[in-house]
């Protein structure tokens, strides 16, 4: 594949102010634009200064990708906007509830893959668990697929939050 | 001293008056009248009632362009709101900058589906620079101030304050405009030195350069356009600009190429094809300019000047992409060319200027001429001769007249055209001549229509008369919505499916029920003396002009085309040339 053709996967940080409807501005770009939302997380991180954080993982080519942080740059009431994947090492985590219902063999044994993944028991009935993980996207997945054939029946995920390594703020 | 407290509406109008507002164009409804209550009782703002809310901010735009000030919409709520939804998204496009203020349902009724409510902000979120919904009457100044602000900095556009009715009736305390320093907004406009000098370099090295400026450089005002003439002079560079940006360099000169892109001329095409050096300065490689993107100038190496980072590198790929004003940086070039003691290459110039004199030389603008039938070509040419020396500003509709128009009518002076370019919105030339014609009292100001699109805004014929507007309204007649009939005649083989003008009105007549001068010509013999009568009428005149129905604008690059694939006038093989992915483009 051409170079300029290659889709690449991007986690881009959005330092916003937290006025209603910033983030429908943020979501009405990448639909209106046509550009892909992979995840999309968005909380308050200073409620003082009333400033949102959104991380979105998006993909495109390099020039769609650079498109997207420049649309994003322009939108009135955002304060930054920061390419995790191109500015250096950085640290991305999901968390996910999983709910599984099972008895017996399956029951025992989604608890001790939740034990090898780390993942906690958060509720528990005699028919199910929820368990609490946290992990790169690709961990929760493998969590949630080892869960299918043991009584998987819901998933609750917050898409990722992300954040560059070493003592630098945005 | 006790702070000055005052409603919602009159802390509005206070704003409006320290912005600099003289002229709003409106139209009252339940939802503003405290506004129009507050309107009633001072002098310091003209409104302007128009017959529609689209004619409102399409006024607007024309008082803005032809002004270079903002221009002030005030709509109700609801229908007033969406009804200006295309004028909103019209001067989105052509980055003109509007302030519209919508009325809104008393804040506790917001998202109960009362009476006239729409979500305008959520309606026009996607179709304006920012907006705003104001909850306080608190927040009502300062809110303006910051409209102010983003409409007319950086990249203008659009911007829509939504007021309840409650925050127009509340009292509250103003904010004066004071130094703005907005929180998040803060465009760039200076350009980064060491990315100047190295476009400066490129420039002086180059063998067949050229300069491809926009609507940018009108925005970017007066400097701006005096930055490029003197940049063209000392580099002796060939000059073509968008449809946007017409008038930034005097058509009257030398070094003027004409308009580039679909209809433009000949000799820019093949100029923007064959260039090695190419600046673009305030535009946009709109597809209506580059045609086929892979085949756009294949050998050039190209510097992007915009104020808007999202436009460099969203098209086409450049090698320099310097993001601030076109004329800061325009003027920092000019400096840098100065500096390092650059001269033109004569030996390279005379050669690229012998090269165009060739191109030139196909004459692209011919057209058969005729003394039975008046061909539009013929008509825009005798309008254009004829207001020549006087203080002429040209508005147009959309379609086959408004390209003739780009080409025929020929600017010397900027701010003097006022079109409908990224939206293409017919409906768009009678209420932008209108707002031309209030900012500009004693200019000839002229409509060039077609018969399809004056019937898109023709209500506000009675905005031209009340107002006592002599604005012209010149309409090129074919009975055809005529790049319609065109485009079908080239690509869907001659059926012409719905774009007959049928049952059209009485043009005459019309004009004559909304107290205007009616006047209609047929023979070319008669042209002459219907203009000039036209222009010496002191009222607001509607010309019918009957013309040619079978006429097709030429020169054109085919959809799907390169700049050097133009077709020329007697549209040898247009079919032929037009592939099938060039169906598919608009």
């Amino acid at each position: 594949m051409e170079p300029e053709k290659k889709i690449l996967s991007h986690t881009i940080s959005v330092l916003v102010d937290n006025e209603s409807g910033v983030l429908a501005r943020v979501i009405g770009l990448f639909s209106g634009r046509g550009y892909n939302i992979e995840s999309l997380t968005v909380a308050e991180v200073d409620p003082a200064g009333h400033r949102s954080r959104i991380t979105v993982v998006t993909s495109g080519t390099a020039m769609v990708i650079e498109q997207i942080k420049a649309q994003l740059s322009r939108l009135v009431p955002i304060h930054r906007v920061s390419d995790l994947t191109q500015e250096g090492p950085h640290v991305a985590r999901e968390l996910a509830l999983v709910k599984v219902a099972a008895a017996g063999d399956k029951r025992v044994e989604s608890l001790r893959i939740a034990d090898i993944f780390r993942a906690r028991v958060v509720d528990s009935t005699i028919h199910s668990f929820v368990f609490e993980i946290t992990g790169t996207t690709d961990k929760v997945n493998a969590f949630v697929n080892l869960m299918q054939p043991l009584g998987l029946v819901d998933v609750s995920r917050t898409g990722v939050a992300a954040i560059s390594r070493g003592p630098e703020p945005m | 001293m006790t702070e000055m407290r005052m409603s919602g509406a009159e802390l509005l109008l206070k704003a409006l008056v320290d912005q600099g507002v003289d002229t709003v164009f409106g139209y009252p409804g339940g939802a503003v009248l405290p506004i129009y209550d507050a309107l009633f009782k001072q002098n310091a703002i003209r409104h302007v009632l128009v017959r529609h809310e689209q004619g409102a901010v399409h006024a607007a735009e024309g008082y803005a362009r032809s002004t270079g000030k903002p221009g002030v919409v005030l709509v109700t709520s609801g229908p007033g709101a969406t009804n200006a939804v295309t004028g909103l998204t019209d001067a989105l496009m052509d980055s003109i900058p509007i302030v519209c203020l919508t009325g809104q349902v008393a804040t506790h009724l917001i998202g109960n589906d009362a009476f006239q409510e729409c979500d305008t902000t959520g309606i026009t979120r996607p179709c304006t620079k920012h907006n705003w919904l104001v909850k306080s009457t608190e927040d009502l100044a300062r809110t303006v101030h910051e409209a102010f602000y983003v409409a007319t900095n950086g990249r203008p556009g659009p911007v829509v304050i939504d007021l309840p009715k409650d925050v127009q009736i509340n009292q509250g305390s103003y904010t004066p405009p004071g130094d703005v320093r907005h929180k998040t907004y803060r465009p760039r406009v200076d350009g980064d030195d060491r990315q100047i000098a190295e476009a400066v370099r490129l420039l002086a090295h180059a063998k067949r350069p050229i300069f491809y400026t926009g609507g940018g450089i009108i925005n970017s005002g007066p400097r701006a356009v005096a930055a490029l003439r003197e940049f063209a002079r000392i580099t002796g560079v060939p000059v073509t600009s968008t449809l946007m940006g017409l008038g930034a360099y005097p058509a009257s000169d030398r070094q003027w190429l004409g308009m580039l892109g679909m209809h433009g001329m000949y000799e820019a095409n093949w100029a923007m094809h064959d260039c090695d050096v190419m600046f673009a300065l305030g535009s946009r490689f709109d597809d209506r300019v580059t045609g086929a993107i892979a085949l756009f100038s294949p050998g050039s190496k190209k510097v992007h000047v915009d104020i808007d980072p999202s436009s460099i590198n969203k098209n086409v790929a450049v090698e320099i992409g310097i993001v601030g004003d076109a004329g800061r940086i325009i003027e920092a070039m000019i400096a840098e060319w100065k500096k390092q003691g650059y001269q033109i290459d004569k030996a390279a110039n005379d050669e690229w200027w012998r090269q165009i004199d060739q191109w030139r030389a196909k004459n692209c603008l011919a057209y058969y001429k005729s003394d039975k039938i008046i061909k539009p070509q013929y008509a825009l040419e005798r309008l254009h001769a004829l207001t020549a020396g006087r203080k002429t500003y040209i508005s147009t509709e959309v379609g086959q007249h408004q390209m003739w128009a780009a080409q025929f009518m020929r600017f010397d002076d900027p701010n003097r055209w006022m079109t409908s370019g990224g939206l293409g919105t017919m409906g768009y030339g009678l209420p932008a001549a209108i707002g031309c014609q209030l900012g500009n009292p004693d200019a000839l100001v002229i409509d060039i229509a077609g018969e399809a699109s004056i019937l898109m805004n023709i209500q506000e014929l009675g905005t031209a008369c009340q107002y006592r507007l002599p604005v012209k309204v010149f309409i090129l007649n074919n009975e055809y919505m005529g790049m319609v009939r065109q485009w079908q005649e080239l690509l869907h083989g001659g059926r012409y499916s719905e774009s007959y003008s049928d049952a059209l009105p009485d043009f005459v007549k019309l004009a004559e029920a909304f107290h205007c001068v009616g006047m209609r010509v047929t023979d070319p013999g008669d042209l002459d003396r219907t203009i000039k009568e036209m222009i010496a009428i002191d009222r607001p005149v509607v010309v019918d002009c009957i013309v040619d129905k079978a006429e097709n604008c030429y020169p054109m690059v085919p959809s799907g085309a390169a700049h050097n694939q133009m077709i020329l006038g007697d549209g040898a093989g247009v079919a032929a040339k037009i592939e099938d992915n060039g169906l598919a483009l608009v």
